[in-house]
């Protein structure tokens, strides 16, 4: 069997084309597989777990196709990037139907609230929270705590470049330590977390540009 | 700050893309997926295609076009005309379209917008609402169907909250009496609908400058522009126009 150097996870949820061309697009000497197979899942070197629509259908579906246990196995041992509902899933809870997440990471998924959605100039911001936004990276002390950096999967991208959202949910992890990026709409949430070998954004890097295309091609590379 | 976003709309006939007026006399713009491109180095936010394509043995080509746009352009794709079934939806997003645009089925058919909607998702399914202005009801912009032919009898800016409660993520709004006409899009109906719901408008038909650009989000509210001709034609780059919008306060991504 050809060995697999990046799975893609199928659910059945969405469009996974965008996400396994762009992969394709920035690493075509790599074998990117979309798969509903958990043993693609565990044979595979860094796992990606994409995710659209609603998260309880998301959850489910997972769960239908036995796909839980290698999707938490490779969060804990493997380069992963989630993406979207692929991050939400890793938290405890999530506000959308009330539904309990995987729970790799302590903390919930909460809606915009309708009653703050209003910007500097008392204009009407919409949900879901659709378009181009400023990331803000995360500084952390590095190995030896000898200099502030930001994360591998930043790197050669400019702190505040814009990435593509579309949601209406984010997530607010318990420990704000895990947030490797930041947006704000009118306050300020997570756009990506980072934690060992996961990471996991709520922006769309395959339909960002240049800039996400520059972060697919950093995770191909990434050695956590 | 989230930026307003500008998406250049392509009408696609039988794999080519052309431009009309108020729908009619359509003429040749060029190939799909060299047109993409170009608006993706310009910038461009979104892409917007429409498949036109009067008879149904050329319908697979819009697939196909996508296909090829989706696997050298990263940016989000919307895909419409010619949307009647959920499974029409799955095999454009299949094909690697991010978004599909549903119009003259969602007034036959509202439930087919629910039923899209919770099968794949809102963030994916944008319901086109083209509306003209009339005299004889007793609201204001009445909406269109079959490409601007048929008169519903539906108010538009009821119709948009009936969209948005049904699931639709975005609205796409082209006013009838101003497409291909060059004199701006049409205002007060875009702030109507954009005050009525939550989700995002796109406003659409009409522009013939930049400060029609401009005045769709300032004085119209929408969160994105949508513009065909001034872009096909050469008569200014994306680029231009986002540059022309930062300079008037808009925040754009550049």
């Amino acid at each position: 069997m050809k060995k697999i150097d990046i799975a893609v996870v199928d659910y059945g949820m969405g469009n996974l084309r965008s996400v396994s061309k762009a992969l394709e697009h920035v690493a075509p000497e790599k074998n990117v597989v979309v798969t509903s197979n958990p043993k693609d899942i565990e044979n595979a070197e860094r796992v990606v777990f994409p995710g659209q629509g609603a998260m309880p259908d998301c959850m489910r579906e997972l769960d239908a196709r036995g796909l839980r246990e290698s999707v938490m196995h490779a969060a804990g041992n493997k380069p992963f990037l989630g993406i979207c509902i692929g991050l939400q899933m890793l938290f405890e809870h999530s506000e959308e139907g009330d539904a309990v997440g995987l729970g790799l990471l302590k903390g919930n998924v909460k809606r915009f609230a309708a009653a703050e959605m209003h910007g500097a100039n008392g204009e009407k911001l919409k949900v879901p929270h659709m378009g181009w936004n400023q990331v803000y990276q995360t500084w952390h002390s590095s190995a030896d705590s000898s200099q502030l950096q930001s994360h591998a999967l930043w790197k050669n991208i400019e702190n505040g470049a814009r990435f593509y959202y579309v949601h209406s949910y984010y997530v607010q992890p318990e420990d704000e330590c895990i947030i490797s990026g930041y947006s704000e709409y009118p306050n300020r949430f997570t756009g990506a977390i980072a934690l060992d070998n996961l990471f996991a954004v709520q922006f769309h890097p395959e339909k960002s540009a240049n800039a996400g295309l520059q972060m697919l091609s950093n995770f191909v590379n990434w050695l956590p | 700050m989230l930026a307003k976003r500008i998406i250049p709309c392509l009408d696609v006939t039988d794999g080519r893309v052309v431009k009309g007026i108020n729908f009619l006399e359509l003429r040749d713009a060029g190939d799909p997926v060299e047109i993409a491109k170009r608006y993706d180095d310009q910038g461009a936010d979104e892409l917007t295609f429409l498949d036109i394509t009067a008879s149904s043995d050329n319908r697979g080509l819009i697939l196909h076009i996508i296909e090829q746009v989706a696997s050298q352009v990263f940016i989000p794709l919307t895909v419409g005309g010619g949307v009647r079934e959920v499974e029409d939806v799955r095999r454009l997003l299949n094909a690697g379209a991010d978004k599909v645009s549903i119009n003259t089925t969602a007034v036959l058919n509202p439930q087919m917008v629910a039923d899209a909607a919770g099968r794949f998702g809102s963030q994916c399914i944008v319901v086109a609402i083209d509306a003209k202005k009339v005299e004889n009801q007793p609201f204001e912009w009445e909406v269109f169907t079959h490409g601007g032919r048929k008169a519903t009898g539906l108010d538009a800016v009821k119709w948009a909250e009936y969209m948005a409660k049904l699931g639709a993520g975005e609205l796409l709004v082209t006013s009838m009496d101003r497409d291909g006409t060059k004199i701006g899009f049409n205002n007060p109906l875009n702030k109507a609908i954009s005050n009525a719901v939550d989700v995002p408008i796109i406003a659409s038909g009409g522009v013939g400058n930049l400060q029609h650009l401009v005045d769709g989000v300032t004085i119209g509210g929408a969160d994105a522009v949508l513009a065909a001709s001034i872009f096909h034609y050469g008569e200014y780059t994306v680029k231009q126009a986002k540059e022309y919008m930062a300079q008037h306060g808009i925040e754009v991504r550049l």
